[in-house]
């Protein structure tokens, strides 16, 4: 019996925590900046610090997984005399699954956590409330370009993961492993459709984005203001949004390419 | 009949089952400086979070210039809250901007002026407290006591009709604790502003407020002139005042029950 209630309690408090996030997000995106050009401003801040400087680790690990891919890809491949296929596999594994969900997990680390910590430490020092004191309202001040960028910048990493990804395959493949350049790039072209392909990995990537930076943004905010208390909510965020992703994917991926 | 600017009428708070308020009621003056005293923990800095309406009490009003803070709308919470300006104890300057961005902050969200006039402004209030040579500096540059007064360089930005300074003299030297005495009543003087100190140093508050509430145990021990406080007879104000350990305030948080404790 006591169970029953425990795990009834447990779901309660789950629906109300997820009740009052999406009450935040609403609220931090309904609630439009004052001045264009002040949000602008803040905007672009937003969009170096969640996305230009998140550029390094996204192509790094975008070329890595590429030549791994391709190596990979090969060693099998050649068993059955096609080792032409690996640019289509590269291509399709990249654009389809690979690039929106590692990007995403490497985004929710790399940016979401500091998104956490950045709030949460406003929150700590009496920043947010020295908003609210002054009348400005933190939501459209400090959540909402944030937000914003985090849900701009990650479809385009993604994007930018696939291309370098799809690079890196091509140095270890086409440049060591001596695998035909014109076979490498017809079989990619003829295989890859751009609105079942692209524009799907596109989607998939917008979704985790939305996901990844709601969560860490609502973490930072509703963090409690210690220093163990924005500790706990850097892990959240990544915890959280890490599973949020692959659990959507799948989700995703039996939506969109799932035979039903 | 002294003219009230904010008006606390039978407010009760509760924290976490924890009694932070009972039934309490004060009166603030208008144009006067107000000192709220009390040892710590008993809920001072709470006093202003509900005076700003960041807090709503479980009961009671409280009246700011005639309105009920709790029952305005949003938006008319926020002009009304443009007629505050709040000094926080860690000074909560905004740490991305520098010093002079920090004071310009307020002006820019809700007034009209130019570059050049908020400019203008912004130094004028960086030299009332003296440091209008530190404007290009980032807040992580400034010591405490800079902070605190850089701080209240941009409470005052939109000239408010009440500061509210939360624990303005903790943690800072005795020049820097002269510099704001004199700071505070010279602020309150020149721009007609009505004052609320929280603190608990004693000398300080005492030196400068010309109305004094003292809170102890979830309510109003005493309130008064400043004499009329130094010169009570009431063995909890005695004993706050001197600095006794002993005495009617405890020391002790309040303990759980111990019978309780045992029989879980």
């Amino acid at each position: 019996m006591k169970t029953i209630a425990l795990l009834g309690g447990g779901l309660l408090d789950w629906l109300e925590a997820v009740g009052r996030a999406g009450i935040f997000l609403i609220q931090s995106i309904v609630r439009v900046p004052v001045r264009f050009s002040e949000s602008i401003n803040l905007l672009v801040k937003q969009l170096y610090s969640v996305g230009v400087l998140s550029l390094v680790i996204v192509i790094v690990s975008g070329a890595f997984i590429g030549m791994v891919l391709a190596l990979q890809g090969y060693s099998i491949l050649a068993k059955f005399g096609s080792e032409e296929a690996v640019g289509q596999l590269l291509a399709l594994s990249l654009l389809r699954e690979l690039a929106p969900v590692v990007t995403a997990l490497l985004f929710a680390g790399r940016a979401g956590s500091s998104l956490t910590a950045e709030i949460g430490l406003m929150k700590a020092t009496e920043q947010l409330s020295s908003f609210e004191m002054m009348g400005v309202d933190p939501l459209r001040r400090v959540i909402a370009p944030r937000f914003i960028a985090g849900v701009i910048c990650l479809p385009l990493l993604s994007l930018i993961f696939s291309a370098t990804g799809i690079v890196g395959g091509l140095v270890v493949s086409v440049g060591w492993l001596g695998v035909n350049d014109g076979a490498f790039w017809s079989l990619m072209q003829q295989s890859v459709y751009f609105d079942t392909d692209i524009i799907n990995g596109f989607i998939k990537a917008l979704c985790f984005a939305v996901v990844v930076t709601w969560i860490a943004v609502y973490q930072g905010y509703e963090c409690i203001p210690t220093s163990e208390g924005i500790g706990k909510a850097t892990t959240r965020t990544v915890v959280l949004g890490s599973l949020a992703i692959l659990a959507l994917d799948f989700v995703l991926t039996a939506a969109m390419f799932g035979d039903f | 009949m002294v003219d009230t600017y904010i008006k606390v009428q039978n407010l009760s708070f509760f924290r976490g089952g924890r009694i932070i308020y009972e039934n309490i009621s004060l009166s603030i003056p208008r144009g006067k400086i107000t000192a709220v005293m009390g040892p710590s923990g008993t809920g001072k800095t709470t006093l202003l979070r509900l005076i700003a309406a960041q807090l709503a009490p479980d009961q009671g009003t409280i009246l700011v210039d005639g309105e009920n803070v709790h029952a305005l709308s949003r938006s008319n919470l926020y002009k009304v809250r443009k007629k505050m300006g709040m000094l926080f104890q860690s000074g909560a300057l905004f740490s991305d901007m520098t010093v002079e961005e920090n004071v310009a902050f307020p002006m820019e969200e809700h007034t009209r002026l130019t570059k050049a006039e908020i400019q203008h402004v912004v130094l004028e209030k960086l030299q009332s407290v003296g440091l209008r040579g530190a404007a290009k500096l980032m807040p992580a540059e400034l010591s405490g006591g800079m902070a605190r007064r850089v701080a209240l360089a941009r409470a005052i930005a939109l000239d408010p009709e009440l500061v509210m300074y939360d624990e303005p003299f903790t943690g800072q030297d005795p020049i820097s604790k002269g510099v704001l005495v004199k700071l505070i009543r010279q602020l309150n003087d020149s721009a007609n502003i009505t004052s609320v100190l929280v603190s608990h140093d004693v000398e300080e508050s005492l030196s400068i407020a010309d109305h004094v509430c003292i809170l102890a145990g979830g309510g109003v021990i005493a309130e008064g002139s400043a004499d009329e406080i130094r010169a009570s007879k009431d063995p909890q104000v005695i004993q706050f005042l001197n600095g006794e350990p002993d005495g009617p305030v405890p020391f002790h948080y309040p303990e759980e029950d111990s019978s309780n404790r045992f029989a879980s």
